[in-house]
């Protein structure tokens, strides 16, 4: 078995493990108030990081590039009350427009 | 389970069908670095979560060990445990469906599903299932073409699916930015992750704002 197969299962193993265990904690650790609260708040902040992420930094550096002129597009229309798709469209336009005229 | 909110499934189907379409880039991608058909579509297959795919191929690729392959991969994995604890409640899954859960517990589908808040909990669950199998059925099947040589697409930059992806995130945290202090979360989440990134790296930053969460959740809310 070569290192490229020693990549593949192994990601894919511990990958499906942790979201596994995840589903496997006892339901009485997280109903408790306060940890419903943090629970509730986790996705809005790693969300929000990788909104981030995605659109500043590449292999962690940062990039300012037709990605940002796209998500402030985005930013945009959901402050105009834009339809869910209209939101991703017209990010995915300006970013493919500032790409091409760059 | 009651009858599907419209809105939900518009939401589900563009999320699905815009993150699916990425494959495309990690199949192309995948074979550039040397894996085999394969081990790509297996690498789609059960990892099923783009970032900790893009990274053991960009890893190994880039001519790293499986070990540190695999290690950067789950450090990106370790949030779909932290979204599994939030289904989970939600969800209450076991034995083969706790499995299938588990398998399309990724961003997407936690996002969408924590968006439908305000449409009720059974509207959350069909946002969850909807999308995290909408994502799984277009991710797997642009991974094959993307490895059969969609390289004709060329770079998916050129398409706008490099600002698509964070817009739709974007879009998904929106709804649940009502309050100040969820904006203040948010804020602080965006800027952190920013600004620990040439330090950590890729993947560790993004997790790191867990803490930021587990902060302001601690005490209790005004």
């Amino acid at each position: 078995m070569n290192a490229y197969w020693v990549g593949v299962l192994g990601t894919g193993a511990i990958a499906f493990g942790l979201k596994f265990l995840g589903y496997s904690i006892p339901e009485k650790y997280l109903t408790n108030p306060r940890m419903l609260r943090i629970n509730t708040l986790i996705p809005i902040a790693l969300l929000s990081a990788l909104v981030g992420v995605q659109t500043i930094t590449e292999k962690g550096k940062w990039v300012i590039d037709q990605r940002l002129a796209g998500v402030a597009v985005a930013l945009i229309a959901l402050s105009l009350k834009a339809p869910y798709f209209v939101v991703v469209i017209s990010a995915a336009i300006t970013s493919a427009v500032m790409y091409r005229v760059r | 389970m009651s009858r599907v909110n419209r809105a939900t499934v518009t939401q589900s189907l563009s999320v699905s069908f815009t993150v699916g379409l990425y494959g495309i880039a990690f199949g192309a991608a995948s074979i550039a670095a040397g894996f085999s058909f394969l081990q790509t579509c297996l690498l789609s297959l059960i990892t099923f979560s783009g970032a900790s795919q893009f990274a053991v191929i960009g890893v190994m690729g880039a001519g790293g060990s499986a070990l540190s392959g695999i290690a950067t991969a789950s450090l990106l994995g370790t949030r779909n445990m932290l979204y599994a604890m939030r289904m989970a409640p939600l969800l209450k899954v076991r034995g083969f469906k706790k499995f299938i859960a588990a398998e399309v517990t990724i961003d997407e589908s936690t996002g969408v599903a924590i968006g439908q808040e305000d449409l009720g909990v059974d509207s959350m669950k069909h946002g969850f299932w909807l999308t995290g199998i909408g994502v799984y059925i277009f991710w797997n099947f642009f991974t094959v073409l993307g490895a059969l040589g969609a390289q004709a697409m060329g770079n998916p930059s050129a398409w706008g699916l490099d600002a698509a992806v964070p817009a739709a995130f974007l879009g998904l945290v929106w709804p649940r930015l009502l309050g100040n202090f969820e904006r203040a979360l948010a804020a602080s989440a965006l800027i952190v992750a920013v600004l620990l990134s040439p330090i950590l790296g890729a993947g560790l930053p993004i997790i790191t704002t867990a803490l930021l969460a587990v902060v302001f959740g601690w005490k209790v809310r005004q």
